[in-house]
């Protein structure tokens, strides 16, 4: 099966207008050699209707949370998408379309970028935001890039308490750089000041999380201070709903803000394709990686929009530039946008508090459980971690006989945590949801 | 400013509520929660406005960008090929899309099953041994296979290698790339039939060579024709040779680099198997190798044992994960998708239509304009566009003004090595009535520029805007709304 | 344009005049024309030291960056902190108000190695024809067949 237009009447006449006999002919410069000569080796074609029911029948094999009600975080969200977001997000004139590298015909896309940037702006406290990045993980990559590109330093400092996964990737882009990474270490779930003052003194940057993973809010000031005061800039992998009622790194006179805008109105899709956002004050925008969209006028003195700045970029750089970001998130962070103008100004703070009010409710109930109990006492936004006197895994494989997807195991790698998990709440999770959770778990840990 | 002209934040008004609103509790103030001196004192600035604003707002900015659905789209080296509607309906199915990342494995295993079948068909389309599908993009391929060439390196205790040689018309995303990773870039002349120079390349080569990445077909949309001895040369060297593969889409079941001496590749998901643009993103670029170069794809690795699929992180020499999670799973379910409906005839049919609907609109222009290479091209082909200089316009001029005729104009100024050139790449998804049309198009605006020259300089005329000012968007960047001071 | 015989050319369109063991140094027409749209520039330090050869700052239009390329090694005593703000200047008066930076000279010597006038007009004249374009005298009818 193929959607080719062309006939073999179409065939003919392209071939004699080219002076060939036969398409084989148009290949005869690849040397005989390299040529395959056999077919592909995989499964035949199959027409859309069997394709449909083949991998209907793969998505029937995955646990999904519209029939069992999960209680994951841990870097992705559940949140509902808004129909009207889904609907128009999935126009072709959006799906379809390229960069906007071509501004006169592209002024739709700029101007949707330019509403993002806007908003991320405003969620953050900076000045200024780029047009995506694939994700938060490599989003706080390039922001440590930034930072040691803007120093003498060959350090960044990073907190324990940011997303283990995210720690790896900064591993593997630093490896062998001649860049030391230097942990900080946490006390009782929180990245503690102190720290972050006495290894700000050698690094280029200093990285935190917040909330951090395990669901804590950090105290962005006093790190912020700290790091500043060793010389070091401040940098903050933040969560954008929880950036609607708690202080932002911007208000915290933070450099660098970065994250993920998954959580609007992006489906997990297991793991991808969500949407990296970085954001940062103005000082810093000829440092920033990624595309930026900028107002201007054309040539009637009407406002309009282009990408701007591209000096920056790869394609005119080449190996002098600081990033190779080329292919972004777009398409999500169209999504995120209209999913924040959705909710709106009071939405998005009334989805904050929904999911900051459901998760203290979970951990009231879950902690009347004999033996379940939060490690940390330090406050916390939509999700935190709790011991229990069961393995982590032993647990939620009950819970899914239950129905339920239970949250995730944190004691590796925190092995002082333990047979813990990071429990998240959101307002896809009922109240009823969520008693019944809370009642399973408790039969779960004292199942025999 | 028109009506429909305004910004989002144009459109507000205080108290405008959107169709989902969520309602919090009035008993539990977040203050009782969460202390006051973590909380933010001023809201957001987000719009406010109701469903239908907002969906008529965002359905209107759609109708302002040109698309595949809409537009034909020649730009060389983006392969913007139809992007079929069942991928985005599978996609969304809801075992697709409503599964977490953490959830385990076998929670999983319709999605892992994808993810494996797709790792051993892309292994199959290139030649090589094995796949990873983490990277997001070409250029997070790029570096996740230069990295894995740095760590064979050194694992082979060879830590002077610190060269890559790049030809002198590769894709600003390689040299980047190689910079990133911490290699020197050494760049290589082309020849005059756009091939690699086969005396620059012997004279660059030495015991610092790390590897040599090359795109093959090239981004003149030639296949390098030498590319064996290439390999060879590279190898004897004690180098790798990687292939950038933005251009499969012209070999796709006719030849696999596996087979011509590449050591290890990315594919374009959003190029050569059509998942959809979406206006810069997003992409995917998975990553191929052979055996030697096994060890060290990033973690953690999707496997199978007996009839379990799973992930195994219990990789010593891996680089490590490049990405959270395992990659953007929503375009490995649509590749997914594509290989399986296409199959080994559709693949190769798509190959073979691409170079042929290339071949023809090259021969519909060769008399009227300069094809820089006199050979039979591959997927696309390249015009010197200096003859416009004479009659003061630009290729510049000549893009925007086919934006009148209704075409988005092809890739211009790239690669650097042909002078004001323009890249045309159709894809095998048109016919040729569309094809007849631009090339008529295209002749259309060279007497254009010969009786009146003015109709290209001042190009766009159709569009929501006219000819840009992108000089003042640098010199003076407004990159974000600012709502006017309340009086 | 007419370029000033007091000056000496580099092959990468670097001019610099020297008097009394100082440089001025700028970029010439023929390398502001290349630019067309000139956006920014990155200019360094008094104080800082440039080499022959090396770069020893930035400038951009929209679509290009190029280093600036010092002609001579010394050490920086004036920057035309001016010019950053006025990049226009360099479109009327590359030679004169456009200038850059002002190095005190380690070596007189090295100014020998650059061009003069005439030369540097000859060697910009042969490096476009084997860039393989031709020079706007040189395009005719042929080329449109």
């Amino acid at each position: 099966m193929d959607y080719v237009q062309n006939t073999g009447a179409d065939r003919a006449a392209m071939l004699a207008a080219i002076g060939a006999k036969s398409v084989d002919e148009l290949f005869r410069e690849l040397p005989a050699n390299v040529r395959l000569n056999r077919p592909l080796d995989l499964p035949p074609g199959m027409p859309e209707q069997e394709l449909l029911a083949h991998m209907a029948a793969l998505a029937a094999k995955n646990v999904c949370f519209d029939s069992h009600p999960s209680f994951l975080g841990g870097g992705g969200y559940a949140h509902f998408v808004p129909a009207a977001v889904e609907q128009v997000g999935l126009r072709g004139e959006y799906v379809t379309s390229y960069t906007p590298y071509q501004a006169e015909a592209s002024q739709g896309t700029l101007q949707a970028i330019f509403e993002y940037q806007t908003m991320i702006c405003e969620l953050t406290g900076l000045d200024v935001a780029n047009a995506s990045h694939y994700d938060g993980s490599t989003a706080l990559a390039e922001a440590a890039a930034l930072s040691l590109d803007l120093s003498e330093r060959k350090r960044i400092a990073v907190s324990a308490a940011v997303h283990p996964q995210y720690r790896e990737v900064l591993r593997t882009q630093f490896r062998h750089m001649g860049v030391d990474i230097l942990e900080v270490g946490t006390h009782d779930g929180a990245t503690s000041p102190a720290s972050v003052k006495t290894v700000a003194e050698g690094a280029a940057g200093v990285l935190v999380q917040n909330p951090n993973f395990f669901g804590v809010i950090e105290d962005l000031d006093e790190i912020g201070s700290a790091a500043h005061a060793g010389g070091a800039l401040a940098i903050a992998s933040v969560n954008p709903v929880s950036l609607a009622v708690l202080k932002p790194p911007g208000a915290c006179d933070f450099d660098v803000a970065v994250g993920d805008a998954q959580p609007f109105g992006i489906e997990l899709s297991y793991g991808g394709p969500w949407c990296g956002f970085m954001a940062a004050k103005m000082q810093y925008i000829r440092q920033m990686p990624g595309r930026i969209a900028g107002e201007t006028v054309d040539a009637a003195g009407k406002r309009a929009f282009c990408l701007t700045l591209q000096t920056r970029e790869q394609h005119i750089r080449r190996e002098k530039a600081s990033s190779n970001i080329c292919t972004n998130q777009a398409l999500m962070a169209l999504r995120a946008t209209m999913t924040m103008a959705a909710l709106g100004r009071d939405g998005v703070r009334a989805l904050a508090t929904i999911c900051a009010q459901r998760a203290h409710l979970l951990e009231r109930l879950v902690t009347q459980h004999r033996g379940v109990k939060r490690p940390h006492s330090t406050p916390y936004f939509h999700e935190f971690v709790v011991e229990m006197p069961v393995e982590a895994e032993v647990v939620n494989a009950r819970l899914l006989k239950r129905g339920f997807v239970g949250g995730l195991p944190v004691s590796n790698p925190y092995r002082d945590l333990r047979r813990a998990v990071l429990l998240c709440v959101t307002e896809k999770n009922s109240v009823a949801d969520i008693e019944r959770f809370a009642a399973a778990l408790g039969e779960a840990v004292h199942e025999h | 400013m028109s009506i429909d002209d305004r910004l989002i934040f144009e459109k507000s008004g205080p108290g405008r509520r959107g169709g989902y609103l969520p309602q919090p509790d009035p008993k539990t103030p977040l203050e009782s929660l969460i202390p006051a001196k973590l909380l933010r004192q001023e809201p957001a600035k987000l719009p406010e406005v109701a469903e239908l604003e907002l969906v008529r707002h965002y359905v209107r900015l759609s109708q302002k960008s040109f698309s595949i659905d809409t537009h034909f789209y020649p730009l060389g080296s983006c392969t913007m090929k139809y992007n079929p509607k069942i991928n985005e309906k599978v996609a969304a199915l809801p075992g697709f899309a409503r599964v977490h990342p953490h959830q385990p494995a076998e929670q999983a295993q319709g999605v892992l099953e994808i993810m494996h079948e797709l790792q051993r068909y892309l292994a199959e389309i290139s030649g090589m041994d094995a796949v990873t599908l983490q990277p997001a993009a070409g250029a997070h391929g790029e570096l996740t296979g230069i990295l894995m060439i740095k760590a064979h390196l050194l694992d082979q205790k060879q830590p002077g290698r610190v060269e890559v040689l790049i030809p002198d018309s590769a894709h600003g995303t390689n040299p980047a790339t190689c910079t990133l990773a911490g290699f020197k870039v050494v760049s290589v002349k082309s020849n005059e039939r756009g091939n690699v120079n086969l005396d620059d390349l012997k004279a660059k080569l030495s015991d610092r060579t790390a590897a040599m990445m090359i795109t093959n077909p090239s981004t003149l949309g030639l296949f390098e024709e030498n590319i064996v001895e290439v390999a060879d040369l590279v190898h004897k060297a004690g180098g790798q040779m990687y292939m950038d593969g933005a251009n499969m889409n012209a070999i796709q079941g006719i030849a696999r680099p596996g087979d011509f001496g590449i050591d290890v590749q990315h594919f374009n998901l959003h190029k050569t198997f059509s998942t959809p643009h979406g206006g810069g993103g997003p992409g995917s670029g998975p990553v191929a190798c052979k055996k030697h170069l096994e060890p060290f794809l990033p973690v953690p690795r999707v496997v199978r044992d007996g009839a379990r699929y799973a992930l195994d992180s219990n990789r010593p020499k891996s680089i490590g994960r490049v990405k959270a999670f395992f990659g953007n799973v929503g375009m490995h379910v649509r590749c997914y998708a594509y290989i399986r409906y296409h199959g080994p005839d559709g693949l190769r049919s798509n190959a073979e239509n691409a170079v042929l609907n290339a071949n023809y609109l090259m021969a519909r222009l060769k008399k009227r304009f300069r094809i820089a290479y006199d050979r039979p091209c591959m997927h696309e082909f390249v015009i010197n566009g200096t003859s416009f200089k004479k009659l003061g316009v630009h290729t510049l001029d000549v893009a925007k003004r086919l934006l009148d005729y209704g075409f988005h104009p092809p890739t211009i100024y790239f690669p650097l090595i042909v002078p004001e050139c323009l890249m045309i790449e159709p894809t095998e998804s048109e016919n040729r009535e569309t094809l007849d049309a631009f090339a008529d198009a295209l002749i259309k605006i060279q007497e254009e520029a010969k009786a009146d020259p003015k109709l290209l300089l001042e190009a766009p005329h159709t569009m929501p805007v006219r000819r840009l000012n992108e000089v003042k968007a640098s010199r003076e960047p407004i990159v974000r709304y600012k709502a006017p001071a309340a009086k | 344009m007419a370029r000033p015989d007091d000056a000496k050319y580099a092959e990468t369109h670097e001019w610099v005049r020297a008097t009394k063991g100082e440089a001025t140094i700028g970029i010439t027409d023929y390398a502001v024309h290349q630019l067309s749209d000139l956006v920014h520039i990155e200019l360094p330090k008094v104080g800082d030291s440039v080499e022959q050869g090396s770069p020893f700052g930035e400038i951009e239009s929209v679509k290009t960056v190029a280093d600036l390329v010092s002609p001579v090694t010394g050490k920086i005593v004036a920057v035309n902190d001016k010019l950053a703000d006025k990049l226009d200047v360099l479109h009327d008066a590359p030679f004169g108000d456009g200038w850059m930076i002002r190095v005190k000279v380690s070596d007189a010597a090295e100014l020998d190695s650059l061009m003069d006038a005439k030369a540097y007009q000859e060697f910009i004249e042969s490096s476009e024809k084997e860039a393989g374009g031709k020079t706007d005298e040189e395009v005719d009818d042929d080329d449109f067949v």
